[in-house]
């Protein structure tokens, strides 16, 4: 469903990623481990064509999306919940979702009422500000407005990071629940027992570059690799 | 009542209505100026070039309709809009081109269109004043209770609120505000759920821009109209923003009511320092409030 092939993406001057690839195959939850400036994030946003790589080739469902605006990204499915947790904090937890929401032609599966059935939290405090909401409550608002474009892939990039562990253990519930409504995931994490008990696969990533990849079981246990790469 | 006593009463309530004729040019002006800089991140110098603009086309607009009142209610719609348009074309075609450039260049850039709108009015209409009489029915006072209050000053102090709730509506109930107040703070989040940023940003400008036009069309018939009047409108537009919280339209209003009154009481205290009064309000206020009034969106 998505490809990325070697990918070199830049700040200003600092190269950052170096020729990452990686692929996820629809109906998968695929974890991107790493340590913190490992190069998640920037490969996050490089998908999502926030930052754009300046080489390399990222195909979507088949269609090179290298080069396009993230909107048109978004509209083409992919769902992008950022790790600073950005909520659009004047607006309230409705509007939020209301600006999102997005009805493409045909089938449309994800819409407000379907994301606030993920999280009724949320639906009861839909008139509230989202600047003035806890870290759980806006991490569950920004999946819940990347569920409103209507994705059938998601990028989840931390989405426990920094969280009390009775939100992390209810946010793992809900991520495991999207893959039963048919999403695909990627999922950016430090966290590796909330990455190994939601994927199917992992990638590790260091010094923004791919050091290995492999199903899940392997990783647990290979813990010469997880030393060396993951351990803080 | 003791007949000086009395007078300073009448001076003072006719100063007040004055004050907030003035407070109305100044809120529509300084709310166009905000609401590009909160959304778009553009402090647009230009903006007291397109209030320029607006002014001569109130003028030639009203003269080819005949001069009339109907003249001049057709140039209160008519030149805003065709600002706007002007603006709409600034842009699309250059603007935007420089959105992702240092803030520097945006700054600059706007500073330059200021000059280009300062010579397309020379080019079209020369250098030389013109001036606009008020409409027969706004012209002269209107007696109450022994006052006599300027009708035009009368008329600005009801189109002033309605701009106000018009803007209010805008910015809270439909979604090109809502998106609007979600870009201020999150320009990138909003492309990446799908919202094409570049038609927000267009429309905005837009709307900014007509507001710019509007001022322009309402002070044409007050004033008279001059290459020269961009340059004091813009100062006291970025003045009446800095106070009120850069990106805040009620900030804006705010602003420019502690403007548009100081500007007019201190002639009852002061007659020959009065010019002074708004800037010291500005000096007092940035002082206590060094952010602004109310929540810069910066």
């Amino acid at each position: 469903m998505l490809k990325v092939d070697g990918i070199d993406t830049y700040y200003g001057l600092g190269h950052i990623l170096h020729s990452v690839s990686l692929t996820v195959k629809r109906g998968e939850i695929v974890c991107l481990l790493g340590r913190n400036g490992a190069g998640k994030t920037t490969t996050m946003r490089s998908i999502m064509g926030l930052t754009p790589p300046r080489r390399g080739s990222i195909l979507f469902k088949g269609e090179p999306i290298l080069g396009v605006k993230p909107f048109r990204i978004s509209r083409k499915g992919i769902g992008f919940v950022p790790d600073s947790r950005e909520v659009f904090a004047d607006l309230s937890i409705e509007e939020n979702l209301e600006i999102s929401e997005r009805r493409f032609e045909g089938r449309v599966f994800w819409d407000r009422e379907k994301a606030y059935e993920l999280f009724p939290a949320l639906k009861k405090i839909c008139s509230r500000k989202a600047g003035c909401l806890s870290g759980g409550e806006r991490q569950m608002l920004t999946i819940a407005r990347a569920l409103a474009t209507n994705p059938d892939f998601l990028l989840l990039d931390e989405p426990t990071e920094g969280l009390a562990p009775l939100v992390v253990a209810m946010l793992v519930e809900k991520i495991a629940e999207l893959r039963s409504f048919g999403l695909t995931v990627l999922l950016a994490e430090q966290n590796q027992k909330v990455a190994l008990g939601l994927s199917d696969r992992a990638y590790i990533i260091d010094n923004g570059a791919i050091r290995w990849h492999g199903a899940v079981g392997e990783l647990r246990e290979n813990e010469a690799v997880r030393k060396k790469y993951l351990l803080v | 009542m003791h007949p000086a006593i009395h007078l300073t009463l009448v001076s003072l309530i006719q100063q007040v209505l004055v004050g907030l004729g003035k407070t109305t040019t100044l809120f529509i002006v300084s709310s166009g100026l905000t609401l590009v800089l909160g959304v778009l991140r553009i402090p647009n110098i230009s903006h007291g070039a397109l209030y320029m603009v607006g002014a001569f086309l109130a003028y030639s607009i009203t003269r080819m309709l005949g001069g009339g009142a109907a003249g001049f209610f057709a140039s209160l719609l008519l030149a805003p809009l065709a600002v706007a348009f002007l603006s709409l074309l600034a842009e699309r075609f250059l603007l935007s081109r420089l959105y992702e450039r240092d803030h520097l260049m945006l700054l600059l850039f706007t500073f330059a269109l200021a000059l280009i709108f300062d010579d397309l009015v020379k080019i079209v209409w020369g250098s030389g004043y013109r001036s606009l009489p008020l409409p027969a029915m706004f012209q002269g006072s209107f007696s109450f209770l022994g006052l006599a209050l300027p009708r035009y000053s009368l008329f600005l102090l009801c189109v002033g609120p309605l701009v106000a709730i018009g803007l209010w509506f805008l910015i809270n109930r439909t979604k090109i505000g809502k998106i609007s107040r979600a870009a201020a703070v999150h320009r990138e989040m909003v492309g990446a759920v799908g919202i094409n940023v570049g038609w927000v940003f267009a429309a905005v400008f837009m709307i900014g821009c007509f507001l710019a036009g509007l001022g322009g069309a309402l002070v044409a018939p007050t004033q008279s109209i001059s290459q020269g009047m961009d340059a004091s409108i813009i100062i006291e537009a970025f003045l009446i923003v800095i106070m009120g919280g850069l990106g805040n339209v009620w900030g804006a209003l705010l602003g420019s009511l502690i403007f548009g009154l100081t500007d007019s009481l201190g002639v009852l205290i002061l007659p020959q320092f009065s010019i002074v009064f708004p800037y010291a309000a500005v000096i007092v206020v940035l002082l206590l409030r060094p952010s602004g009034l109310l929540k810069s969106a910066w």
